[in-house]
């Protein structure tokens, strides 16, 4: 069995890459030699997390701010239950948002259901895109508010173990 | 970062090669050596471009569980308040943002058992209501950044 890892060699993958993959001409060589497994087990294997969905990306993660997107707000609209799922597809293809999610209502406080994130390299160019992305999907008669971040108060490095926390947006 | 930097970025954000010399295929489809990616790659990580340069895991797929949550905190409370939830080790990111509701943190559990626990003790320690809106669908965009 040189193609298939078993469980403790899984395990040891997963805390093995979260590190991120070995700069090494043959990396998937080194993680197997890590864990004593084949090459071919382990890029089966990394395959496989991916067509499975455990790895829902797997590539580099950039720090934002340092590439100069500053600016950030989190556009919240009110959108009946009905269509919500229609619209966070639509807004999704747009191109402009980073991240769509339907969360729940929390009445009488708080009523919006529908969430997304735009980022920019500063304010009026997060506005922009708002305005850009009110007009591509018809959203100009539906209730919404614009959240800007003005001060980040923690960000900790996303791993495996806690969890991929800055790469998350809950 | 010159234009080389920038094509690595935009590239490699949107997923790396799974065979025997990934970067080898990363580095032609770029239009550099395989050296060189390599080279590259680790000064974007040196001085801190890059985060990270690997998985991205699905946490709920992984048996953790994940939430947005937000609290409404007086001004002249924030700063007191925010140091109180950041304490936690399960916050990640906290912003204060333009809103009644001021304070919006991300809490990450191993277990989704875990995420109501610590939402009751962050109640419990700052005396403040906490609003948990856990996702119910995600549109998945894929997180990119343009350089």
């Amino acid at each position: 069995m040189t193609t298939h890892l078993n469980e403790g060699q899984q395990q040891a993958l997963k805390c093995a890459i979260q590190e991120g993959l070995p700069i090494d001409s043959r990396p998937y060589l080194v993680l197997a030699n890590i864990i004593g497994g084949s090459e071919e087990a382990v890029i089966h294997c990394i395959e496989k997390w991916i067509g499975s969905g455990l790895i829902k990306r797997f590539g580099i993660v950039v720090k934002h701010h340092s590439l100069g997107y500053t600016s950030n707000a989190m556009v919240v609209w009110n959108v009946s239950d009905e269509i919500v799922d229609e619209l966070g597809e639509q807004i999704k293809q747009s191109g402009l948002v980073t991240l769509c999610y339907r969360r729940p209502r929390r009445l009488p406080d708080w009523n919006y259901n529908l969430f997304c994130m735009i980022h920019g390299k500063n304010r009026d160019q997060v506005l922009a895109q708002l305005d850009e992305l009110i007009e591509s999907c018809q959203l100009k008669d539906v209730e919404h508010d614009v959240l800007f971040s003005y001060k980040q108060f923690k960000q900790c490095g996303g791993r495996y173990h806690n969890l991929e926390k800055a790469n998350s947006h809950g | 970062m010159d234009e080389i930097d920038r094509e690595i970025i935009n590239q490699l954000q949107r997923g790396f090669p799974i065979c025997e010399q990934p970067y080898q295929e990363a580095a032609e489809s770029i239009g550099i050596s395989e050296s060189e990616l390599i080279k590259r790659i680790g000064y974007l990580l040196e001085d801190k471009t890059l985060t990270r340069f690997g998985p991205m895991y699905q946490i709920e797929k992984a048996g953790g569980a994940f939430t947005l949550a937000a609290m409404k905190i007086p001004e002249d409370e924030f700063d007191k308040v925010a140091e109180q939830v950041n304490h936690f080790p399960e916050i990640a990111h906290n912003y204060e943002r333009t809103h009644e509701l001021n304070m919006w943190f991300v809490l990450g559990t191993e277990k989704p058992e875990e995420i109501n626990t610590v939402i009751s003790k962050i109640e419990e320690t700052t005396g403040y209501k906490v609003y948990n809106m856990p996702k119910l669908e995600e549109y998945f965009v894929g997180l990119f950044f343009k350089v």
